[in-house]
Parts: C-alpha cells; structure tokens; sequence
C-alpha cells in the first residue's frame, strides 16, 4: 500500500494574525499563521478580505512578528517555528511569493520546552528581534541594513535564564535609546526542591527587561521586579515621542502598567455580572492602536469582551489607566487594526471577522473602570460590572468562512448526488453548525428570469471596447432573437440593430465599436454610428460554424468552405481576407484573441466531423496553410483557445492551448506552439455525459474556460497551475461572460427556458459549504456550560417571547441565538454538562426532532445498532427479531485531567416516525469509566466502559450485562466490528485486534501495536487493515501480517492459546506499519468515500483547525517511482519556507513511510521555470509532461 | 582502561549537557524528576503546536488563550508537590 497524501481543503482556522505592508507602501495587509500555512490577506474595494497568496511550510509555525527596519515603508516578517531557525520574509510583489531573506539556525528543531520560537518579540524600531521558548532559552537578533538597503542579521545574543518559565515576551518602545525587550517569567526551581510546598506557593512572577546594548553588543537583565501572579501577557506602550513607554501588564482581572523606576498603575477588568465569583478575566489578545497625538488598546478578554485602554500621562509619568468596555466579539486568536479604520478579528473557533469602526468608544454610558478610582477591600480589589450588548463602535463588514474546530465529519451520498456529500461538524458552543461540504466552487444565483421558448444560445456585448461592464444580453432562439439591454433593470430592446428575425449564431463586438451578428444566412455587421453592412451567403448555402476576435471573423459554410474575413482599420469594414475549401464538413472553429501589440491572431482552430482538428494559418498570403492537424477519437463540438495567463492575471505571457470538447463528454487541453502552431503535449479529462461545450470568461481579472457537460466547469489559472473545477450547480445549456457593476466577473446561462445570471464566489476554494441537511444525528455536549432548562435568564426571555408568539421549543428565537452567537453562553461550573440529540434533515438542514439530555450528563459516545428484542416482547426472544436502535453513552458529571465521572449511563433510543423522533427505551448505569465507544455486534451490544470491554444484551428494562474483558490499556475510544474480528482502539495505546469466543464467552485478544498511539479516529480497511490517526497528527495504516492472519483464523482455538501466551504482557501477534505519516493537525475523523462518479475509493480525513484531505492509494508502481522522485527533488530544490526539513516534518513523531506528499508536489507548478526545468531533466521528462502528471493524479482525486 | 582524568572529563561532559538541554536525564534520577521534565515537555508542546491545544480548547470549552495560560501556570508544579527528602532515601535503601 502506497498513499498520496493531499488536502484538499486547506486549514481554514487561524493560530495568530499580524498587521503590516508587506507587498506595497500603504498596503494595508494581514499575515495568518494557519498552524503550516501562511497566508497574506487583503482587503479588496468592497472590504472583503481576499488571499494574495497562500504558502504551505511544512512546519509548525509558533509565531509571527512584522518588522519594519528605520526609514523603510515596508514590513519584513519574522516567522518563530519548529525548525530551530529564525525566518525573516520578505513578500515578492512580482512573482506573488514570500522570499526567505534569513534563515539563522541557533538549535534543535521541534516545539520543545527550550527550543525558541514560541515567542517573537520585535524592537519598533526594527533594529533589534527576540526570539524566546517557553523555558530558559532567549536570543536576540540584531538587525541592520547594508549599503544596498538589504536586511542583515548578527549572530545570536543568548538572553537564557534556566528553569524560568516565559509567558510573554514584547519590544518595548523605547525611541532610539538600547531596545529593550521585556519577559513575564516564573522561576520553579525552588518549587521543585520543596516537599512542604511553601515555595510553590511562594513562586512569585517577574517582569524583567532585557537590554540590548547596541554598542557593547550584548544583552544584559537590566531590571527585575515581581508583577501579578496572573499575569500572562505584555503590550508595550508607545514611548521615546509618543508616549510614556514602559509596559502594559494584562493579568487575571487586572491590567497593570509598569515601567522601570515607575510606581505601578493597576485597574481592574470590568466583568460580566453573570460571571460566576470564581472565575477571573483573562485578556487574550490585542491590538495597539498608535498615532501621534493619541494612542489607544484594545484588548480582548477570554468571553470575547473588547476593552479600550487609555493612559493619561505627563511627561514619563503615567497618571491614569482607564480600561472601557468597548464591544463584544467572539474571542480571537489575534486582532488587528487596520490604518483605513477596520479591525480583523482573526476567531479562535469559527468564522473570522473583519469591522468597520463606526464609533470611538467614548460614549459616557459606557462601563469604565480606572486607576483611580480603584477601591481596595478586605476581599480585595472591588470589581466593576457591566452587560454585553449588541455591538455599536463595530459594523461587520465581511466574514471569512472557517471550519474551525471539525470535530466530526462522515462522507454519505444522502441527496442522491453524483458525489456524496461531506457533512462537518464545526465551531463550539453558540457557534457551532454542521456544514455540507461539496467538492465544486460555489455558484450565486444572481437572477433567473423565465423566456418565452427554448433558447439554443447566449451572448453578452459591450457598447464600447473599453467599457468595464455588458450592455447587451443576446439570446437567440430556433428561429427569432432578442436582444436585452443591461441597465438598471434587464428589459428587451430594438435599437441595439440586431436582426430579430433569425437565429444568431455568432456575436462580437469589433475593435473600432461596431458590432456583429452572425446569422445562417450572413454577417450583419453594425457600425457605431448604426449604420449597417451585410454580407450575404453566395449561394442557397447556410453558415455553419463561426468565430471571431475583435478584429478577425471566421466563417464555416455548409460543405466546407472557411471564409475569413478582417476588419479594415482604414473604412471600417470588413473586408474577406481569406477562403479555403476544406472537403469535409466543418463543426466548430475557435480564434483566439489577437495578442497584445500585433494587428492580428496568426491561427485559425477548426474542428471537423472527420474526427479532427487542424490548425491553419491566418498570416496574410498563406491561404488558411494547415499548420498541424490532431486527429480526436470523437467528433469535436466545441473550440477554445486561451493563453494561460502568468501571475496576476493580465498578460499573454504564457503558452497558448487549445481545449477541445468532444461529443463523448471528453475535454482535451493541448498547447499550441505560439511560432509554429505545432500542437503538443495533450491531456484529456472526462467532463461528464454530455458533450463539453466551451466558453470563454472572466474569472480573477485572467481569462478563463467555462466547460458546459452533465455538470458545468471552470477552468482558471491557479498560482501558476491550470485548475479544472466543478461548479455546484445544475447542468447550463449555453453560457457567456457577463459583467455588470453588481456582478463583476459572472456568467450569463440558458438552461431550458430561463435565463439566469451567476456569479462564482471564492475561486480557489476546492469546496463549497452551504450553512443551511436521509437524517443526521448529531449529539452535542458542552463542558462548563448550563444546560438550558436551568437557564434562569433564557426562561424568563423565552417566557415573554411565548407570550408573544405563542409556545417555544426547547431551541431559541433567531434574535437570542444571533446575540449567543456575540456574546457566547453564560460560564458554567467545571464538571456542569449541557447537551442534545438532535436530528437533522440533510435535505433542508433544518432540525427534525431535538431532546436535551437532563441529570448533567454528557454524551461520550453514540452508535446505532440492531439489538435482539429480548423475550416477552413481540417478535423478541426465541422469535430473534431485532430493532434497530440508537444507542447513546453519558457520562455525569463528566471532568477531565484527569478524565472522571461521577455516574456514566447507556441510554437506549428507539427511532420512531421514520426515524424523526427519538424516544428512550431505557437507560442502564454503567461502572467502571465513561462509556468511550459503543457499537453492535451480533445482535448485541459492544460498549467500551473505561479500559473495559463488554458485551450487552437488550433487556426489557435495561441492557444485561454479558461478558467482559477490563485488561485493556487506558480508555477505549473507538470499536469497529468485521465479522468475528473486534477492533478497538485505546486512547492512549493504539489499536488491539480481538475476537469473541462464544462457546467459553470470553474476549481475547490476538493482535495488538507496537507503538503507542493516542488515538482519536479509526477507520477499518479490509480485514487485516486498519487506518488510524492520533492526537498528535500522525496518520497510520496498521495490518495483520498474512501468516499471522492466516494462523489465528486456522487455528482451532482462534488463537486463544496463543493469546495466554503472549509476548511481555501483549499479544502473539503484532500489527505492522504499512503506511506512517505525519499530516501536521490533529485528525478528528476518518472516512472512506469516492470523491467522483466512477472514481477510486480513497480516505478523508478532517482536521482540528478546519481542513480536510485525502490519502489516495497509488495504483501503479510507475506512478510511485515518479512520485517518489519529485518528492525527492522538490526537498532538495524546494525547501520549506520556514526553514524545516520537510523529510523530518513528515517524520515528526514516527518517520515517514510508503507515503508519498502530494502538496509539496503540487509546489513544483509555482517554483521558479528554471528550476522545474531542472528537475524535469533529472527526471527524463518534459516540464510539461511532469506537470500533466500532477494534474491527472489530482484528477483522479476530485 | 580510562585514567582518573578521563572519568573526570567524562563527568564533567556529562554536566555540560545536563545543563545545556534541559530534561536530560541521570543515573540517580527519582521518578519524581522524571516525571517532572515529561510533564513540563508535554504542556510545552502542547502550548507550540495550535491544534492541541484547541483541541483541548474544544473539549473544555474554554478559550484557547485561558488553555495556554493554563497549560504554562501548570509548569510550576505539574505533578503536585515533591516527595520528601526522607521517603527517598528510603527508597533507595529499599533498592
């Protein structure tokens, strides 16, 4: 077995976002760190946030920090990871691409305790950068510039301190004095030594600053003082000009300014009045607002509160810290404030932000607390209380879609699709959703509008060459055309001079402005100033095929004949340039656009019913000269030529292809020579049942193919990559580029009678989600969160709302989940569950049926089964009938770290009215641990109770205890069941193998793992093969060797002998390690599905921070060996951005094997030509032929 | 057969890298010390790699800011309070 590993939809959640202009002057730009990728946002005229470009690293990145050297406009990045190198970046506007600038090794790689790159603190004035790791370790990196302005960087300057524990790092603004850099640390070495635990107790946090003094070189502790115990993060106050300088100290429920020979100034954090006593308010992240005259804070607390902190100071001393509540938000990872007055609010879980600040928070109504009027009491500091309310200083501009955290996902066919569907749960709490996920690019209905027959075609035409936007809609009919023009409103007109009697064939607008129809019959051809020439078929013969760029039209006759004709720039008119009688019938033609600065196109593409295309000449005097023909296995029905556009869109640069549709649903692609029109290098993919018909459009500001077969494509240049998407959208008769100032780059469509307007949303994305769903059940708990019927506040709310509207549901209004969705679900007590069943139709993704589940309980685990009715109910006992029923695990009081619980419980759920209700049969308490993984088994039930397998039967009033097996390791998480064979995989101890004996009622296990694995998905391959991911983000394919297979199904006592007798307390036989790779994010779930009609099964998997992937099995050794190899290359002519060795990232907990990454192969489409070339060569290939095999194997995929 | 030299210089190798790399361990290591630097790795990598600790952030239902907060505070003392001087040599003698 040999895997290909490659996401297929990136990590969508967000680790730390940074501010800075890092393509331009003045850009206003934000850098997210998605775990390992990174990623350059932008804002685009309509304040949505779009990528720029998005960068896999193949390592772990900890933190980011922009530096801007002095007198410079534009930011660096400096990137902490796991490689045990510092990274300095540098965004390459041309070529779109992040250029590693620096990259200084000073250690080991990993995210270890000593190993720097945790925290990345920068000078503001950019002369100096700190990178530090959770304990000890601190290095201080100078950076200068050289005299051609580059960035240079010195050796490291060691800053440690052992057994120090560092909890925030930040550069402090200290104008042109020694940068000075300051750390929250904690010493434990003395807590260690001391059994009586006075030192513990006494371990007090230090705020120390470190000093880097530029003209020694050296880094010394310059000064030490005890600060909160809570403290947990720093922000550096604007100093030198702008401020007083020093350090702001967030703490639990204090902010604290401080500075060196500065008595502190403290605050307390206004709370939530429905915050219970206990808990504090920890400020989790912020944003430094800094302008001349007038700086502010805003921080965020942990609930997602946002505070606005001011300082009143004179001179170097801080009089005043004011801290006022400002809004709510859901908490981020990081927020960043934009210079053009937005703020990006990168969420810790669910969809990112970005707002408009529409108010200063200076409203008096407002809560505030400050300094001074800080009350201190016997219990300490008197807190200051205040309600969230909606938001007032923010407006939500734009959203950014993640799927942060999926914490379960299945791949099913519910909707009788031609693909399945995957369906995610996402987000926590109030903003938790299940999300359908369809590999496809979204498509918008922008308007449908019904027409009077059946119409074979459409155009679009603009007025005016230069104009941005359509003003014409053309539809033709069998027999009539009209003509629509595009205003405010889309309404049928005459004056366009369109001839409304015939069918069109053809439309274009010319390059001097007039327009031309094409019809059977002839051109008629419409000068700006409306005045109209026609040109008549000679003959009763009729136009077949037509094509045209803005200054060439071609014409096909029946029998053969091509006619070309050019426009003459001097009278205007078109003048028949050229003719050819080809012999045989011709079906289509394509001219591609006339390229930048020449008068004309030089080819003529033709497709004709013997089963060919040939490319002629369209030179002047080379009378339409074949220039190279292909021969098809199909009749051609459509042609189109398009230049692969380079980076950024614009520009012929690129080769020039033609794509040919084919009668039998085929698409093939082949790149024309731009000298000689020789075609070359082909590939071709199957589009679906009906034959492609081809399109030209806009898409990104670049050209792009729009493929019309079963199912409609888009075919875009991606980074340097022609990509081949579906649409999720019905099948379209005819469609046509449509630009309009609602729509900018859409499509105008015919299917049967209607005529619609789409439009394709986030192009680059593989899937689409729609957040609208046979039946889905779904359980959801949440821990420290209080369960709705105890919901004091909520049933007052809900209370006055049934008066109003009459009974409520256990579910709120939408008002009360859009503000829950704000201001997230009041805090419960640790070990206080609140949790539901819900069921969810698939179709309209809308509940069926909810319960919410009482007595504190929390849903650990959930299966649906047939169980064996037991005697004394119909058709139960002796008569062997069975029900299928859901089954449910709780656990009470649940609370983990370690993992306990006062009761757990199985409930039983009979699924009644199709499924669409659940009632409860029975509910059995259970000991021994929480019921971790139930599944069915021969009528019975398995259930996985804490390291302890058993065997229930239905009872009438509970389930019957049958056998049981408590020698597993620690928890069992998942069981699976094949035939007589069990698999069932721990928490912490991979997956065991084990069979049941039904004569001696007993488990036993036969085959279990070498390694330990905390597993967190299983998913059974065949009978000897299990694939399984852990928590740490190893992907594994573990199987029973044949002989060891072979043996325990021949042996007479199953094995069981063999089982006594194991090996150092473990099994006779152990798994294998077919396939080990290390996918970088925590696995959340498993699945098999085919991802296309027709297509090869291969395994999904989901992820923690929102992405999702394949694992494609290989189906041929050629195909391993050439994979093998680029891999190979790429690690050499390719290193990862942030400075990781790619063959040790993969290999970060298990080495890699039999598993080949399939997205550093996909970076060879956007390295640099001359190094594809290389690679190519060392490969024996073509570049094209290396980058045709990319394509197909992601063909195969999606 | 190494010289009283050597041994010295092998010692004094040996306390270099113990210094140097923190939670190396040594022939009298107690379990207690042992399980201090596993459990003080542990939380570090957690707090490095981001989908840990928001998975532990999921299943809390806490912010993931609070998680690492946490997670470091948990650094002081990660196995509760050292065993007494007296248990350990009796430990030993046990041994």
């Amino acid at each position: 077995m040999f895997l290909y590993s490659l996401t297929l939809s990136r990590a969508s959640g967000i680790q730390s976002a940074v501010y800075g202009n890092f393509s331009a002057p003045k850009a206003q730009e934000v850098v997210v760190s998605r775990g390992k990728i990174l990623e350059l946002l932008r804002p685009n005229e309509n304040g949505k946030m779009q990528t720029v470009v998005a960068t896999e690293v193949f390592g772990c990145i900890r933190s980011v920090a922009a530096v801007r050297l002095t007198g410079s406009n534009l930011d660096h990045l400096v990137l902490g990871s796991d490689s045990g190198r510092i990274i300095l970046l540098k965004f390459n506007k041309d070529k779109n691409v992040w250029v590693k600038v620096h990259q200084e090794t000073f250690g080991r790689s990993g995210c270890r305790r000593i190993v720097p790159g945790q925290y990345v603190a920068v000078d503001p004035k950019g002369r100096a950068c700190m990178i530090g790791a959770v304990e000890k370790q601190k290095f201080v990196y100078v950076l200068n510039r050289d005299a051609a302005a580059n960035l240079t960087i010195s050796s490291p300057l060691e800053a440690h301190k052992s057994h120090h524990i560092t909890f925030s790092v930040c550069g402090m603004d200290c104008g042109f004095d020694n940068p000075i850099f300051a750390a929250i640390e904690l010493d434990y070495s003395e807590a260690d030594q001391d059994p009586t635990g006075e030192a513990a107790s006494m371990a007090q946090k230090h705020l120390t600053f470190y000093e880097m003094d530029l003209g020694l070189n050296n880094v010394v502790r310059k000064w030490t003082e005890p600060v909160d115990n809570g403290a947990n993060l720093l922000v550096a106050v604007p100093g030198g000009a702008d401020g007083p300088g020093g350090v702001l100290v967030c703490a639990e429920n204090f902010i604290i300014y401080k500075n060196q020979d500065h008595e502190e100034v403290r605050a307390v954090i206004p709370r939530r009045s429905d915050l219970p006593g206990d808990r504090g308010v920890l400020i989790i992240s912020y944003a430094t607002h800094k302008k001349k005259a007038y700086s502010f804070f805003l921080v965020q607390s942990e609930y997602g509160d946002i505070y606005k902190v001011t300082l009143a100071y004179e001179g170097e001393t801080v009089k005043e810290l004011k801290i006022k509540y400002f809004d709510t938000i859901p908490p981020t990872a990081s927020i960043a404030v934009l210079k053009t007055g937005f703020l990006f609010a990168a969420s810790e879980y669910g969809n990112h932000a970005l707002y408009q600040f529409v108010g200063t928070g200076e409203d008096d109504d407002d809560v505030e607390s400050s300094s001074a009027a800080l009350v201190q009491t016997e219990e300490g500091f008197q807190p200051v209380f205040f309600e969230p309310r909606p938001l007032k200083n923010l407006l939500l501009i734009d959203e950014m879609a993640s799927l942060m955290p999926i914490t379960d996902m299945k791949v099913a066919n519910l909707l009788n699709e031609e693909i399945p569907q995957i369906y995610a749960l996402s987000g926590r709490g109030p903003r938790a959703s299940l999300s359908v996920l369809r590999p496809g690019l979204a498509v918008t209905e922008l308007a449908v509008s019904p027409l009077p027959g059946a119409p074979t075609a459409v155009w679009t035409v603009r007025r005016n060459a230069t104009d941005e936007f359509d003003a014409f809609i053309i539809v033709s009919f069998a027999n009539a055309t009209l003509v629509f023009s595009i205003g405010e409103e889309v309404k049928e007109t005459n004056e366009s001079g369109f001839l409304g009697t015939v069918p069109t064939l053809h439309t274009q607008l010319l390059a001097d402005n007039s327009m031309l129809q094409v019809y059977p019959g002839g051109l008629r051809h419409i000068r700006p100033d409306r005045r109209i020439n026609e040109w008549k078929v000679p003959g009763r013969r009729n136009i077949k095929a037509a094509a045209s760029n803005e200054k060439q039209v071609a014409i096909a006759l029946q029998g053969g004949e091509v006619t070309v004709f050019e426009l003459d720039p001097g009278s205007g008119l078109l003048v028949e340039a050229e003719k050819r009688e080809l012999g045989e019938d011709v079906a289509c033609l394509e001219i591609p656009p006339v390229p930048e600065g020449l008068v004309r196109s030089s080819f003529l593409a033709v497709g004709s019913y013997d089963q060919t295309v040939r490319v002629l000449s369209l030179d002047p005097g080379a009378g339409l000269k074949n220039l190279s023909m292909q021969a098809l296995n199909s009749v051609p029905e459509s042609l189109l030529m398009l230049y692969n556009s380079s980076e950024g869109g614009a520009g012929n640069s690129g080769g020039l292809f033609l794509h040919v549709g084919l009668q039998n649903g085929i698409l093939i692609r082949s790149e024309v020579d731009r000298l000689s029109g020789q075609l070359s290098d082909s590939r071709s993919r199957f589009l679906g049942t009906r034959a492609p018909k081809l399109f030209g459009a806009t898409v990104r500001g670049g050209r792009a193919m729009l493929a019309l077969s079963s199912r409609p494509w888009l075919g875009y240049s991606d980074q340097g990559r022609f990509n081949l998407a579906p649409l999720s959208y019905d099948a379209l008769d005819f469609a046509s580029g449509f630009a309009s100032d609602q729509c900018p780059e859409g499509f105008v469509a015919v299917v049967k009678n209607t005529l619609r307007i789409l439009a394709v949303e986030n192009v680059g994305d593989a899937f689409n989600t729609q957040p609208e769903s046979k039946l889905l059940i779904i359980a959801e708990a949440d821990h420290a969160a209080v369960p709705l019927a105890e919901r004091e506040d909520l049933q007052a709310r809900l209370a006055a709302i049934a008066e109003e509207e009459g009974a409520p549901g256990v579910e709120f209004n939408d008002e009360l989940a859009a503000l829950e969705e704000q201001f997230g679900a009041p805090k419960g007590q640790p070990g206080q569950w609140a949790g539901c069943l819900r069921v969810v139709d698939p179709a309209t993704l809308s509940t069926v049926f909810v319960t919410e589940v009482d007595n504190n309980e929390a849903i650990t685990s959930m299966a649906i089964a047939d169980l064996l009715l037991p005697s004394g109910v119909p058709g139960g006992g002796a008569a062997g009938g069975s029900e299928r029923v859901l089954v449910v695990g709780t656990a009470k009081a649940l609370r983990y770290m370690p993992t306990d619980c006062e009761a757990s419980y199985i409930r039983l759920y009979r699924l009644s009215d199709g499924g669409k209700r659940l009632d409860l049969l029975h509910k059995t308490a259970v000991d021994g641990g929480v019921p971790g993984a139930l599944c069915g088994f021969k009528g019975r039930l398995l259930a996985g109770v804490g390291p302890t397998l058993r065997l229930y039967d239905m009872g009438k009033k509970k389930l019957l205890r049958k056998c049981e097996y408590n020698r597993l390791p620690h928890q069992i998480q998942s069981i699976t069941v094949q035939g007589p064979r069990i698999y069932v995989g721990d928490a912490q101890e991979s997956v065991h193998m084990m069979r049941y004996k039904k004569a001696e009622n007993a488990f036993y296990i036969f085959a279990d793992d070498v390694a330990p694995r905390y597993l967190t998905a299983v998913l059974p391959l065949d009978y000897d093969t299990v694939a399984a991911g852990d928590k740490f983000g190893n992907f594994v394919v573990l199987r029973l060797p044949r002989e060891a297979s072979q043996q325990v199904e021949d042996d007479p006592t199953g094995g069981k002998m063999a089982a006594a007798s194991g090996k150092l307390n473990g099994a006779p036989h152990k798994l294998e390690e077919v396939v080990k790779f290390h996918v970088g994010d925590t696995i959340t779930s498993l699945q098999r599905a085919e991802m296309q009609a027709g297509g090869q099964e291969v395994i999904v998997y989901s992820t923690v921070m929102g992405g999702v992937g394949v694992l494609y099995p290989f189906t041929n050794r050629e195909d391993i060996d050439f994979f093998s190899h680029l891999e190979m290359h790429l690690r050499q002519e390719n290193p990862p951005l942030c400075g990781r060795d790619h063959l040790s990232f993969r290999s970060a907990y298990f080495p890699v094997r039999n598993c080949v990454d399939g997205d550093l192969c996909s970076q060879y489409a956007s390295i640099p030509a001359k190094k594809q070339q290389m690679i190519a060569e060392a490969m024996d290939r073509t570049t094209g032929e290396m980058l045709k095999k990319l394509e197909d194997i992601r063909n195969k995929i999606l | 057969m190494a010289t009283l030299s050597d041994r010295l210089n092998i010692n004094s190798q040996i306390e270099h890298l113990q210094a140097k790399h923190v939670g190396t361990g040594h022939a009298d290591l107690t379990k207690f010390e042992w399980a201090l630097n596993i459990h003080r790795d542990s939380y570090a990598s957690y707090v490095g790699h981001h989908n840990m600790v928001s998975y532990f952030g999921v299943v809390e239902n806490e912010s993931i800011g609070r998680v690492k907060y946490e997670f470091l505070q948990r650094m002081l003392l990660p196995c509760g309070l050292p065993p007494k001087a007296q248990d350990q040599s009796e430990d030993e003698e046990e041994k």
